[in-house]
């Protein structure tokens, strides 16, 4: 019984396991993954590109600074969700945006969408969704002013030209030569970015591979087993942009495993409706937006059984185990 | 003296303490359908401002009258009948504003402040006391709908007073049809005059309200229970119960 008395024991509430992954290195994570995109996205449209990257996230910077400092709470910025925000604002918009424009959807997303429900973790909805909603209703002409990339030709959105003419190849979809916004045209950028998080476990496959999974199987069946189809409407709009950065926001997506798949058939079904019967040619943006107020019901249907409790999740009696 | 404060104080909550759209959060749906343009907005605040005074003032005289358990019927059918008055009266001198307010100028029937009034305030007391009380929350109604058609037509459309010349018209001609705001009307923010835009503004003067209130060393309306209720002293629940 002879017991070191020496040992200094530590006594703390729990949790007493801590991953070493924080909100700082996982934003910085996803600021990483999608720097091919903005590469790719500067080397197609040029400068302006690049301006409205930089002013978006910079907005987004302050605008977080400057209301936790209004409200008089402890400051987040230093935590890179705003950058993120900022720059996935700018990924989604037209190059030819005008810049006080972009300023406001930064306004929306961090000070309406983000801080007014509580700040980081706190929001029901994506912030950077909600403010490329607000601008898609408020300016549709502007965010609907597509350029074909360097010769800065207007166009419209490969989705809008699907099954005609101009429509442009699988190929020229793939490496992102063809209209669109800022981030969604280079496929291949955004499929790097994807698989960085993916090896980083930023993200799970889940919801990005159901998502896209679903689009991909409801067009294949809608144009008559063409799986041309298929492809063109993968990787053409918003898809793998929102699939891969977008759906899989921490706080408006389900923790639960079938939460995730439900949530992500979820929103490929709901980009499959707009795309073939609505009258916008995107609709992977609401897809999102509609999940996202549906997550905390999905997180309740699906909320795993606590051990030793019944199906009903009540407590089980004492005398049937 | 006393009284004459006690009548003022009738007139005077309903503006800005007891504003019905801010305060009592009553009748937020003709708030947000027709706050979209300043000069809809205040002709449904007029509108509801008279049929609001004289149903006060009928109700209050009747209300030794009328029998207890069919008093909701009675209060509408005399609401009705005002409303009916106004919207023929509409038609005939302003067709624009009937136009523009379109079902929602029969529905002031159905407006809760206008009920709300008439049985938390008209049923119990005296005639002059209830048409100060139904003045009184009418011009708060035509504030906060103004408050809010303002940030919605000049943010949503980027014009201000625009079609007041259907209302002014009455009056006699004039040339006066609002104002175009240089660069907002160029680029209007569309959301605002849509409805989710609506609900944006109502929450944001919802709580500039209550922290005018705040300032001013009055609780912010609880949510819970049937005690902050404004409407708890007339509810089927709490109402007969209390009459026992």
């Amino acid at each position: 019984m002879l017991i070191n008395m020496n040992i200094k024991l530590t006594v703390s509430s729990s949790p007493h396991v801590h991953t070493p992954m924080t909100t700082r290195g996982i934003m910085r994570d996803v600021l990483i993954a999608l720097m091919p995109a903005v590469l790719a996205g500067i080397c197609f449209f040029g400068a302006r590109a690049a301006l409205l990257c930089a002013v978006s996230t910079g907005a987004a910077v302050f605008f977080e600074w400057g209301f936790r400092k209004l409200i008089g709470r402890k400051n987040t910025i230093s935590d890179l969700s705003a950058a993120v925000t900022g720059l996935l604002i700018a990924l989604n918009v037209p190059p030819t945006l005008p810049v006080w424009m972009i300023i406001i959807a930064d306004f929306i997303a961090i000070v309406v969408a983000k801080q007014f429900f509580g700040g980081i973790g706190e929001n029901f909805v994506n912030p950077a969704i909600a403010a490329r909603i607000i601008l898609m209703t408020s300016f549709p002409k502007e965010m609907n002013a597509f350029i074909e990339p360097v010769d800065a030709m207007t166009t419209a959105t490969p989705l809008a030209l699907a099954g005609t003419d101009a429509a442009p190849s699988l190929w020229q979809l793939l490496i992102g030569y063809h209209g669109g916004t800022i981030g969604e045209v280079c496929a291949l950028a955004l499929i790097l970015g994807g698989v960085y998080l993916l090896v980083r476990r930023v993200i799970r496959w889940i919801i990005p591979v159901c998502f896209i999974g679903t689009v991909a199987a409801v067009m294949f069946f809608a144009d008559g087993c063409s799986l041309y189809s298929a492809a063109y409407q993968v990787l053409s709009g918003g898809l793998i942009l929102g699939a891969v950065f977008m759906a899989t926001d921490y706080s408006t997506s389900p923790v639960t495993t079938w939460g995730k798949v439900i949530y992500a058939i979820g929103c490929g079904l709901i980009t499959c409706l707009i795309r073939l019967f609505g009258s916008l040619a995107e609709g992977v943006s609401f897809s999102i937006i509609i999940m996202n107020i549906l997550t905390p019901h999905i997180e309740k249907l699906t909320m795993p059984v606590v051990f030793g409790a019944d199906e009903k999740g009540r407590k089980a009696k004492e005398g049937s185990l | 003296m006393e009284k004459n404060k006690a009548l003022s104080h009738e007139f005077t909550k309903g503006l800005l303490k007891e504003n019905p759209v801010f305060r009592l959060v009553l009748g937020t749906c003709p708030t947000l359908a027709t706050s979209t343009s300043v000069a809809s907005a205040i002709g449904m605040g007029i509108a509801v401002t008279i049929v609001l005074t004289c149903s006060n003032i009928v109700i209050s005289a009747l209300r030794r009258v009328i029998p207890d358990k069919v008093r909701i019927p009675a209060y509408i059918v005399i609401i009705a009948s005002f409303v009916t008055v106004i919207q023929m009266l509409v038609k005939a001198f302003v067709p624009a504003l009937d136009v523009s307010l379109g079902v929602y100028l029969p529905l002031i029937v159905v407006n809760c402040i206008i009920l709300g009034r008439a049985e938390a305030f008209a049923s119990k007391n005296p005639v002059l006391a209830s048409a100060l009380d139904g003045l009184g929350m009418g011009i708060g109604f035509i504030f906060a709908l103004a408050c809010m058609s303002t940030i919605r037509e000049v943010l949503g459309s980027g014009t201000f007073l625009a079609g007041i010349k259907d209302l002014l018209q009455v009056f006699g001609e004039v040339d006066f049809n609002g104002f175009t705001i240089p660069w907002l009307s160029e680029h209007p923010m569309t959301i605002f005059v849509l409805a989710p835009g609506g609900f944006f503004v109502f929450g944001c003067m919802i709580a500039l309200a209550n922290r005018v209130a705040e300032r001013s060393g009055r609780k912010c309306a609880e949510l819970n229970g049937c005690g902050s209720c404004p409407m708890a002293a007339s509810c089927r629940m709490t109402g007969e119960e209390g009459r026992k």
